[in-house]
């Protein structure tokens, strides 16, 4: 395999309803990552797009729809989507291209307009569970997170006060992201009070409904070193997919990120991932995700990623920061975009390019992590500079 | 490159924009119906259920007895073997006190929140669980670990469906 290359990014505002479309807002990504790194779309030979369920836009075949915003006309292209594990599968679709010797150059876009689903995607969400055997209960999506979060925290007699810190650090991370949608300074007491939407889960403990789009461009090696003298590496990739069968897991530990990640760490020769990632975005659409996550991703002992938190360790002064940007809580969430948005920020942090964001210590390691299908799918790429 | 050199795009509309016409919308309401088979194992499971019983399926490879039956086993990837009669028992693997609706609209002040559970059914494999609702159940009791009953809709008007059972109520 040959090595693979991030050389370029683009992002929009994340927002709660873009007056733009999805085209749009795809076109507006991607050129800007094409302008990051000087190229034009004549340097592009494969383009990979990933966007979540088709039922967000009531569109049908969506990558097709949103191939021009992406840049791909007359162009190799193809659409993934592993439901809110696509941001981080798209850059590992595109590393396949890549790697494999079949483009010397790819672009990657995500996408995801939420808000066309009106007035809430509840409507998109409900078709997740099984049609015959659950949705006739009436489930919401916030069943499954508030399910998990409270097998969660029994398993390993956590509080919902132990947890709610991650949505306070990453809405206040994301004061410093320009793309951020609801950044803010908030407490611990905050979260706790705010409306308990399906206990164990509260508002504050949920990100938002997004629209937005992201972009990167992946290069050989040989191309990256004519494009820039900072290229970031994509040094591991990992996914994983566990049973449909939700009910019948274990829902204190998401097993599958744990394989994905040992996939991504074993190419990229970690051996001791708590030691050696510097700095981590594991994906945060509700509080405890982050923590959970964290687990899977072995950063720490199964139940101690809340004391990693208590103790500061995640915090950007910390030893482990996760979510910088400000994560999905803070930035905002719209599916696709916002793993792509996370790896974007290990690019940057990894470059010393994060502004604000900047965790100390020029890391030359980091991660970025999603989630999702039906609480079973696992992604995961490791970046080295 | 950093983000703050960029002038970033993606415009956020206020929903009064939308109400009043200052931006254009294109309304739609698809009409898609749907009629889903039920399939082999999930047919016979929805047949039990309108008896008043909870079925499961063996699998002769890695002897699981699973709940919802399926015709194949995905780790041993064979068909499966016998028809199990489950009790209609089990215990509470997790639960929710959930105060919205499917659409995350809040539930009429004072109405009972909603108890979604994932109880894991006696006779079954260890942690073998489905999703149902408690009821009959003080949501301050509720424990994980909880033995828990079905209660069912009478024989008339079971339809063959999950909704069979109405609920699941504490032990005691
Ligand atoms: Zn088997």
């Amino acid at each position: 395999m040959r090595r693979v290359a991030i050389v370029g990014a683009g992002i929009t505002k994340f927002v709660r309803r873009a007056q733009e479309t999805g085209k749009e807002l795809s076109f507006e990504a991607t050129k800007m990552a094409l302008d990051s790194c000087g190229l034009t779309l004549k340097d592009i030979d494969m383009v990979t797009l990933g966007t979540a369920p088709d039922a967000f836009d009531g569109v049908h075949m969506k990558g097709e729809w949103l191939s021009d915003g992406a840049g791909a006309w007359r162009k190799p292209y193809m659409r993934n989507f592993v439901g809110g594990g696509t941001g981080v599968f798209a850059p590992i679709h595109g590393f396949f291209h890549v790697a494999s010797g079949m483009a010397d150059t790819c672009m990657v876009v995500c996408e995801e307009k939420m808000s066309s689903c009106y007035p809430h995607p509840q409507g998109a969400f409900k078709t997740i569970f099984d049609h015959t055997l659950e949705q006739p209960l009436n489930p919401t999506l916030i069943w499954i997170f508030a399910l998990e979060m409270n097998r969660y925290m029994n398993t390993y007699g956590l509080t919902k006060k132990d947890i709610a810190g991650v949505s306070v650090k990453n809405k206040r991370n994301a004061l410093d992201h320009p793309s951020a949608q609801i950044p803010e300074n908030i407490t611990v007491e905050d979260v706790l009070n705010s409306e308990t939407l399906a206990w164990p889960v509260n508002r504050l403990d949920i990100s938002p409904a997004s629209d937005g789009a992201a972009a990167v461009i992946l290069c050989s090696e040989e191309k990256a070193k004519k494009i820039t003298d900072r290229p970031v590496w994509i040094s591991g990739v990992g996914w994983n997919i566990d049973t449909a069968y939700w009910a019948t897991k274990d829902l204190s530990y998401p097993r599958y990120v744990e394989k994905a990640a040992r996939q991504a760490y074993e190419m990229a020769g970690i051996k001791e991932p708590h030691k050696e990632i510097q700095v981590a975005e594991p994906y945060d659409p509700f509080s405890y995700k982050e923590l959970h996550h964290m687990e899977g991703l072995l950063l720490c002992k199964k139940g101690e990623a809340a004391r990693m938190l208590a103790d500061g360790v995640t915090e950007r002064t910390g030893n482990l920061p996760t979510c910088p940007s400000g994560g999905a809580l803070g930035v905002g969430n719209p599916i696709a975009a916002t793993g792509l948005m996370k790896i974007i920020e290990i690019f940057l942090q990894l470059r010393g390019e994060a502004g604000k964001r900047q965790v100390p210590g020029n890391p030359r390691v980091g991660l970025a992590q999603a989630w999702g299908d039906l609480m079973q799918v696992g992604t995961v790429v490791v970046m080295k500079s | 490159m950093v983000l703050e050199k960029f002038e970033l795009k993606g415009t956020g509309l206020k929903s009064q924009a939308v109400k009043d016409g200052s931006v254009l919308t294109m309304p739609c309401n698809p009409k898609l119906q749907y009629s889903w088979d039920t399939g082999q194992a999930v047919g016979r499971y929805l047949d039990g259920l309108k008896e008043g019983k909870l079925i499961g399926k063996k699998c002769g490879g890695c002897n699981r007895i699973m709940i919802p039956p399926r015709m194949f086993c995905e780790l041993c990837f064979k068909d499966t073997g016998d028809w199990v009669e489950l009790e209609d028992t089990g215990k509470v693997n997790t639960f929710s006190i959930c105060h919205v609706n499917w659409d995350a609209s809040r539930l009429p002040q004072g109405a009972l929140p909603h108890l979604p559970a994932v109880i894991e059914i006696d006779g079954a494999s260890e942690g073998m669980g489905i999703l149902h609702v408690l009821g009959e159940a003080d949501p301050k009791e509720i424990k994980i670990g909880m033995k828990v009953k079905a209660v069912w809709k009478t024989a008339n008007e079971r339809a063959g469906a999950i909704t069979d059972i109405r609920y699941f109520k504490p032990l005691r």
